[in-house]
């Protein structure tokens, strides 16, 4: 029987698939419900392509263990959900720090501690925002389809390697496990970026220069193994990379830190417009909800709703300018559905103003929000 | 067009994999769209298990099934909770190796298959193709998929080893079909 171009892949397999067509070459993670396969299909492919596969200890250890391969040159990658990506916040903050390139896929489950296993989520948006201390930035990318999580984790080992950032792919349950009929990018159409080396001589190579880069604001990085002798600490450090207690030096180089992505939400900040041309009500929404509203959106145009959606393909930074875009369309409301209790809420409030109401939806159970939910939002709203 | 399925039973029937390889028959041999999105419990054998298929020839928004065109169910559990929640008119089909007969109330609106699914692959040599057995009665009432993209999707996903028993198992779900 013949077969066409297409494939049934989940989720979580096209994570991977993404990760390699990247040029992933080093995954470490200890495996957890519901990101197990993502483990699974790297132990599979990952040797094949010519990587590298640990299942460490633990999640705390996985984390390190991605830093490490990162500075010897490997693009690398860990996945795991809520338990596991708490015990990853102080090597990932190490990560930003370090300004060491990484993916770190958290696949959400109901929470908080180890809450609904099997049970889709979307609870952790606030900690992929500030799980970690201090003040740092941090980018996330939320896929609402399986073609989505295999673009943009090639995008989101972009980031990190253009960046010299830590960069989280926050799933749900729903998109982790999802099989779809998908026909994946070739390999000439795909974009696949890779950190900027120095070029300089070993002995003049400061790893966290202020001044240089393709990226003003982030330094080229060397590998380990490579002649180039430098010190990685999560002590704030000169651009030597040494601890330093000079206060007008750190402050430079922490606010380098942040400015390097918050200067660049233009490039960063992604959002996919569904019907917002005219729309009177707006819905907000990101992952396996934004299934949900679109099927919404549909409905209530069929019934004369001037309905549309805004959806964050970039969690974090948050994509305030999108959202300006939206309030100057003064639509009736905003609609934001969320598997939480409405963590992205006052950030679109805050930019709404009270100009626009933002009208919730949450729910916590391990159920998606269905399209006839938001829909009978959107008529109460109209 | 587009139909919504929905196989039920309990952890260890095989049916998310039923599930898996009605979904990858769509997809790799009809021009059609397809999802498939499951639900079980943190249990790895026993436990309410479910895998839902959508087909479809538009794009496919809300991924997850509400009332089903068909429905299979493998445990009474599984009949007692989602009976109900198939479509007038829509088709249910019943391993009675484990599910008490449909209830006539839900008979007079439902297209009601009967078979004893496990028991059958029982007799073929090894229960665990049950599921297989299930899909060839499946595809054969509903013709959802073509039947060679069936069996080309069950061999894609069965261990090696055991295709000549679920090809046996799936011509015995289409036989069964035929018959009823």
């Amino acid at each position: 029987m013949a077969k066409n171009q297409a494939r049934l892949l989940q989720g979580n397999e096209a994570v991977v698939e993404g990760a390699i067509a990247a040029g992933l070459r080093f995954f470490a993670g200890y495996p957890i419900t519901p990101s197990t396969e993502i483990a699974e299909h790297c132990a599979a492919k990952l040797p094949v392509a010519g990587g590298k596969f640990i299942q460490m200890e633990d999640e705390i250890a996985s984390m390190a263990a991605i830093c490490g391969a990162s500075l010897a040159g490997l693009k690398s990658m860990t996945a795991t959900s809520g338990p596991g990506f708490s015990l990853k916040q102080e090597n990932l903050g190490f990560a930003v720090k370090g300004e060491i390139p990484c993916v770190v896929v958290n696949v959400q489950r109901v929470g908080p501690s180890t809450g609904m296993p099997t049970s889709t989520a979307q609870g952790d948006v606030m900690q992929a925002r500030w799980g970690s201390h201090g003040d740092h930035e941090i980018v996330a990318l939320c896929p609402a389809s399986v073609k989505e999580a295999f673009t943009l984790t090639v995008e989101a080992f972009n980031i990190a390697e253009e960046y010299r950032t830590p960069v989280v792919l926050l799933l749900d349950e729903t998109i982790g496990h999802l099989r779809e009929k998908v026909i994946l990018p070739s390999k000439e159409e795909l974009v696949v970026k890779d950190r900027e080396k120095p070029n300089v001589p070993p002995e003049q190579y400061k790893p966290f220069a202020m001044d240089q880069g393709r990226i003003p604001g982030v330094p080229p990085l060397a590998a380990y193994g490579e002649g180039f002798k430098f010190h990685v600490t999560g002590l704030t450090h000169g651009e030597d990379g040494f601890p330093t207690g000079n206060p007008a030096i750190a402050e430079k180089q922490l606010r380098r830190l942040n400015e390097k992505i918050s200067s660049n939400k233009k490039a960063l900040c992604k959002v996919e417009k569904f019907f917002l041309e005219d729309a009177e009500v707006v819905i907000f929404a990101y992952g396996a909800t934004a299934r949900s509203a679109r099927k919404a959106v549909r409905d209530a145009r069929a019934v004369g709703i001037k309905a549309g959606m805004l959806r964050p393909i970039t969690i974090w930074p948050f994509v305030e300018d999108a959202l300006l875009e939206v309030k100057a369309g003064r639509p009736k409301a905003v609609i934001v559905p969320e598997m939480n209790l409405g963590q992205l809420v006052l950030p679109v409030k805050s930019v709404m103003g009270d100009s626009v109401p933002v009208i919730p939806i949450n729910k916590l159970a391990g159920q998606l929000i269905t399209p006839e939910e938001i829909l009978s939002a959107m008529k109460e709203a109209v | 067009m587009r139909m919504e399925l929905r196989l039920a039973g309990e952890g260890g029937q095989g049916l998310i994999t039923a599930g898996i390889i009605l979904a990858e028959a769509g997809a790799k041999y009809t021009d059609l769209n397809v999802v498939q999105t499951q639900s079980y419990g943190p249990e790895s054998r026993g436990g309410a298990s479910r895998a839902d298929v959508i087909i479809s020839s538009d794009e496919i928004d809300y991924p997850q099934v509400k009332n089903p065109d068909v429905l299979v169910v493998m445990a009474q559990e599984a009949s007692d909770k989602y009976l109900q929640s198939v479509k007038n008119g829509g088709t249910v089909i019943v391993d009675t190796t484990y599910v008490k007969p449909v209830p006539e109330a839900e008979s007079q609106r439902l297209k009601v298959i009967e078979f004893p699914i496990s028991a059958k692959a029982r007799e073929l040599g090894r229960e665990i193709a049950a599921n297989i057995v299930a899909l060839g009665l499946l595809v054969e009432t509903t013709g959802i998929v073509p039947k060679d993209a069936a069996v080309a999707a069950v061999l894609d996903r069965v261990p090696k080893g055991t295709e000549e028993l679920n090809k046996q198992a799936f011509a015995a779900g289409v036989e069964a079909a035929k018959a009823l």
